[in-house]
């Protein structure tokens, strides 16, 4: 080859083609439904245990349950202590994880291929047959009490919570998984054996395999190790997230004081879109230029041109119900009110004075699609993905047509959801910092007196 | 089990390496330059990484921001900065290959004329933001910084963290980037991987056409260090937390080095996840502890295996300490058990095989090879560290434990409450950090 051409870029070829796995479905008799994609690239597996609720199925005023059950699952079985129970993933090099989010509950282990049914052996007796003994319980709990201490201590972590208590009030979103101090200390270990029953049953769940393992060894295995599982008392969870939330949020603008912080944690949000709008594309198209990627809108003014951050982010958290769309970052608190501000502008002109341009439209749809392959590598990612297909009802093609998808948005399209979905009216603004340092800024700036708040915790 | 490559050196002392994995459309570019914090120098501490900035702030030929570009290709990006060295890395679609060279080779021959005081200006700015982020507004986030300052002597490399202090980053100044990319930005400084959809012979005829013309520097002399610690330190920190938590930090064996392997297994064994020893007497049984952790921070010049505990509520750090102290007594009398041996096998089987999956990024096959380029000149080392893992024996694990682990070699920071020193280890004095 010759010498680069260095007077110009190299040009980019067209998309590359991409296929997902092929999805084997197939069903137990007792209903457990199996969902794998085979790949043989490599000896390891991944199993995921999906359940299709998390924590805004938590009792009310017992917020964390859903966590906290989840958490007991390997904390002994039959007659393995919780110790031993963590061995035996160790002796085969892998451990269990458990994800409690808002809408699911999900287990997931990655093995050797070699140590295949040990591993989903393992997976099935923690979950249908896990010992709930009160003395774990409390020691359990004890630590998750201990973990709210600490989250006490982390600005990242308050502002989150703040962000969306302001947002949801009442709602099942407005509270994080772990749940509160006082909701911790009304859970008793009944209460957990109650959703583990409730919950955890295999009409509910769908159990998902990917990497090497063929359909019908899957099936085998998982006849073997979660045949028996029978339904007793579960249910089909009710799914109190798809309530409406409110329509405006409590305050428009609080301040969690902290004195002596070092920076300035700001969260800015609304009530955003279920995973099932029909907008879902262009959304995700209109997030890329506002905040979705590092060369979004929002990202350059804040750390780019002025300097006041290490990075600035948006996103749409879509999920079963109408879930947040949140602004985040962290500025130098002498920054606080000009950042604020920016942010809020930078809202407000996308849907007015400066909406998507053709250029910005046509570089968030080419940076969604032609990278797109890179998120199904690991065994991991494909099981990820597949629950992410049983959890929201997204058709079998879902991700061999996204690319497609995602071409067919318009800038008309970009610049109406926009119009419709991005409320400024609607925004919350969080504040953590040290308020005498920012509390002048605000009222400088006229954006108004903070409500001085104290997150649930 | 291994990574396949071939190797090629370019004229001007560039290492290139070529690895095929045609699994998906992608290709990864991994560039590593053998330049990090350890070669700053006192009062100028945190130039590294800032420079890592500016290496995407534009180059001659392309005189704006790197990301756009390439996000536009479909590229995910990122740098980063150790002590020990900086990396770059892009994975794209396998047709953009050309666009990553084509941007890393203009910055690694072009990158001055593009540098403007105004772009210095804003990164310092940026990483001041940074620090204050990740470290000063994050629980214990000083911690590390009061340690290695203990740990290595004033003149040691890394007596400093990456990120560097904080009157350091504003006095640094923009007449130090131009010596500071021509000492350490220029092809025999560094190494180049190119991995995924490729083919080899193609893969390096491209290679050729972006590096060669580039012209080749001297190499940088490696630094020659030396650190003791010989009578046990005490240290207080305070923060703004409420848990106070106790960090037990030895010197230990440098990355790839006779002892290294056994010191990365016995953090596991001893105190990460529910089955390790601390895990069981400090959480479980006893509940003194909320949570321990320990690991093997490998580097090339020397290591350090660090031991963190966070007492739990109502409890004492001298608690942590005594409990800590008789484990650790344990551990040199009897050395570890043929389950704890056989749990670490497998776990060390598992993580090999599994570092397989990922083509690029941070600590995927590109990255992995040019660490072995880079520190070893032996990219073909992965079968060979695996190896090294797999012959530890429970006596090499014993003889590891005893010679680096003792109470007369350690630095002991608390990190207590802002105004509660007295909940500190007793005979501990405040750490100075900034």
């Amino acid at each position: 080859m010759t010498r680069a051409d260095r007077t110009r870029l190299p040009a980019v070829g067209p998309l590359p083609p991409f296929r997902f796995s092929h999805v084997d479905k197939d069903r137990l008799s007792n209903g457990l439904s199996l969902w794998s994609a085979e790949h043989r690239t490599l000896p390891v597996v991944t199993f995921m245990l999906v359940l299709p609720a998390g924590s805004s199925a938590d009792f009310e005023g017992y917020e964390g349950l859903a966590a906290m059950t989840a958490d007991m699952m390997d904390e002994g079985t039959g007659n393995l202590t919780a110790i031993d129970v963590n061995a035996a993933f160790a002796r085969i090099g892998t451990h269990l994880d458990a994800d409690v989010s808002a809408d699911a509950t999900v287990f997931t282990v990655t093995a050797l291929a070699k140590f295949a049914s040990q591993a989903l052996s393992l997976l099935a007796d923690c979950v249908i047959r896990p010992r709930l003994d009160v003395a774990d319980f409390d020691r359990i709990r004890e630590l998750r009490l201990t973990r709210l201490v600490q989250i006490r201590d982390m600005p990242s972590a308050i502002a989150d919570r703040a962000i969306m208590q302001v947002i949801y009030g009442t709602h099942p979103y407005a509270h994080m998984a772990l749940g509160t101090e006082e909701s911790l200390r009304q859970l008793s270990i009944d209460t957990v054996r109650q959703f583990h029953a409730g919950l955890y049953c295999p009409s509910n769940a769908t159990l998902v395999a990917s990497g090497d393992l063929s359909p019908r060894e899957f099936r085998e295995m998982a006849s073997d190790t979660f045949g028996l599982w029978s339904d007793g008392d579960g249910r089909i969870p009710e799914d109190a997230a798809i309530s409406p939330p409110p329509s405006a949020p409590v305050h428009p603008l609080v301040l969690v004081h902290k004195p002596g912080a070092a920076q300035s944690e700001i969260r800015i949000g609304e009530v955003g879109l279920a995973r099932n709008t029909p907008d879902y594309h262009p959304l995700i198209v209109l997030n890329m230029i506002l905040g979705g990627q590092f060369v979004s809108r929002i990202n350059m003014k804040l750390r780019q041109e002025k300097g006041l951050t290490y990075g600035a982010r948006t996103a749409f958290d879509f999920r079963r119900g109408r879930g947040p769309f949140i602004l985040q970052t962290s500025v130098q608190s002498d920054g606080t009110a000009e950042a604020i501000r920016t942010s809020l502008l930078e809202i407000h002109a996308i849907r007015t004075d400066r909406p998507p341009t053709t250029d910005e439209v046509e570089i968030a749809k080419a940076a969604l699609t032609r990278g797109y392959p890179r998120n199904f590598e690991t065994a991991e990612q494909i099981a990820r993905a597949m629950a992410q297909l049983v959890l929201y009802g997204l058709a079998d093609d879902y991700f061999d047509t996204f690319a497609s998808n995602v071409c067919d948005v318009t800038v008309d399209m970009a610049r109406q959801v926009a119009m419709l979905h991005l409320d400024p009216e609607r925004l919350a603004t969080a504040i953590v910092s040290d308020s005498s340092i920012v509390t002048p800024q605000l009222e400088a700036a006229g954006l108004g007196d903070a409500t001085p708040l104290l997150p649930r915790l | 089990m291994n990574i396949p490559f071939t190797q090629h050196t370019l004229d001007n002392g560039l290492r290139v390496i070529i690895h095929e994995d045609r699994r998906l459309p992608m290709v990864a570019v991994n560039l590593w330059y053998h330049v990090g914090s350890k070669n700053e120098h006192p009062g100028r501490t945190g130039f590294a990484h800032l420079f890592e900035h500016l290496m995407f702030e534009g180059s001659q030929h392309y005189d704006k921001g790197y990301f756009h570009p390439l996000q536009e290709a479909g590229a995910a990006l990122n740098g980063s900065t150790n002590p020990d060295r900086t990396n770059y890395w892009e994975v794209v679609p396998t047709n953009a290959l050309d666009l990553a060279l084509w941007m890393e080779s203009d910055r690694m021959g072009y990158l001055l004329p593009a540098l403007t005081s105004q772009k210095f200006e804003t990164q310092r700015e940026v990483v001041l933001n940074e620090r204050r982020q990740n470290y000063e507004n994050r629980p214990y986030g000083l911690a590390t910084s009061a340690i290695v300052a203990a740990l290595f002597p004033s003149n040691h490399p890394y007596h400093w963290m990456t990120i560097g202090q904080s009157e350091d980053l504003h006095s640094a100044s923009f007449e130090d980037v131009r010596e500071f990319f021509r000492t350490y930005y220029h092809p025999s400084n560094a190494s180049l991987v190119v991995a995924g959809d490729i083919e080899t012979g193609d893969a390096l005829d491209r290679v050729r056409a972006h590096f060669e013309e580039i012209p080749s520097g001297p190499k940088p002399a490696p630094l020659q260090t030396s650190a003791a610690v010989t009578a046990e330190k005490r240290l207080l920190l305070e923060d703004r937390i409420e848990l106070p938590r106790l960090y037990l930090t030895w010197l230990s064996p440098a990355m790839f080095t006779d002892g290294d392997a056994e010191m990365d297994l016995l953090s596991d064994l001893f105190a990460n996840g529910k089955v390790s020893r601390l895990y069981r007497t400090l959480v479980y049984e006893r509940r003194i502890a909320s949570e321990v952790m320990a690991f093997q921070n490998s580097r090339e010049l020397s290591g350090f295996w660090q031991l963190l505990a966070t007492a739990a509520p109502g409890h004492t750090l001298e608690e942590l300490e005594d409990a800590i102290d008789a484990e650790l007594a344990k551990l040199a009398a009897e050395g570890p058990t043929e389950d704890e041996m056989q749990r670490g096998r497998a776990q060390v089987e598992a993580q090999f095989v599994f570092r397989l999956q990922t083509l690029g990024g941070f600590g995927g096959k590109a990255d992995q090879l040019n660490a072995y380029s880079v520190f070893l000149n032996d990219p073909s080392y992965f079968e060979k560290d695996l190896a090294r893992y797999e012959a530890v024996t429970a006596a090499d694990l014993h003889h590891a434990a005893r010679k680096y682990l003792r109470r007369e070699n350690r630095v002991a920071l608390s990190v207590v409450p802002r105004g509660k020193t007295s909940l500190a280890l007793p005979n501990s004095t405040s750490a100075v950090v900034s």
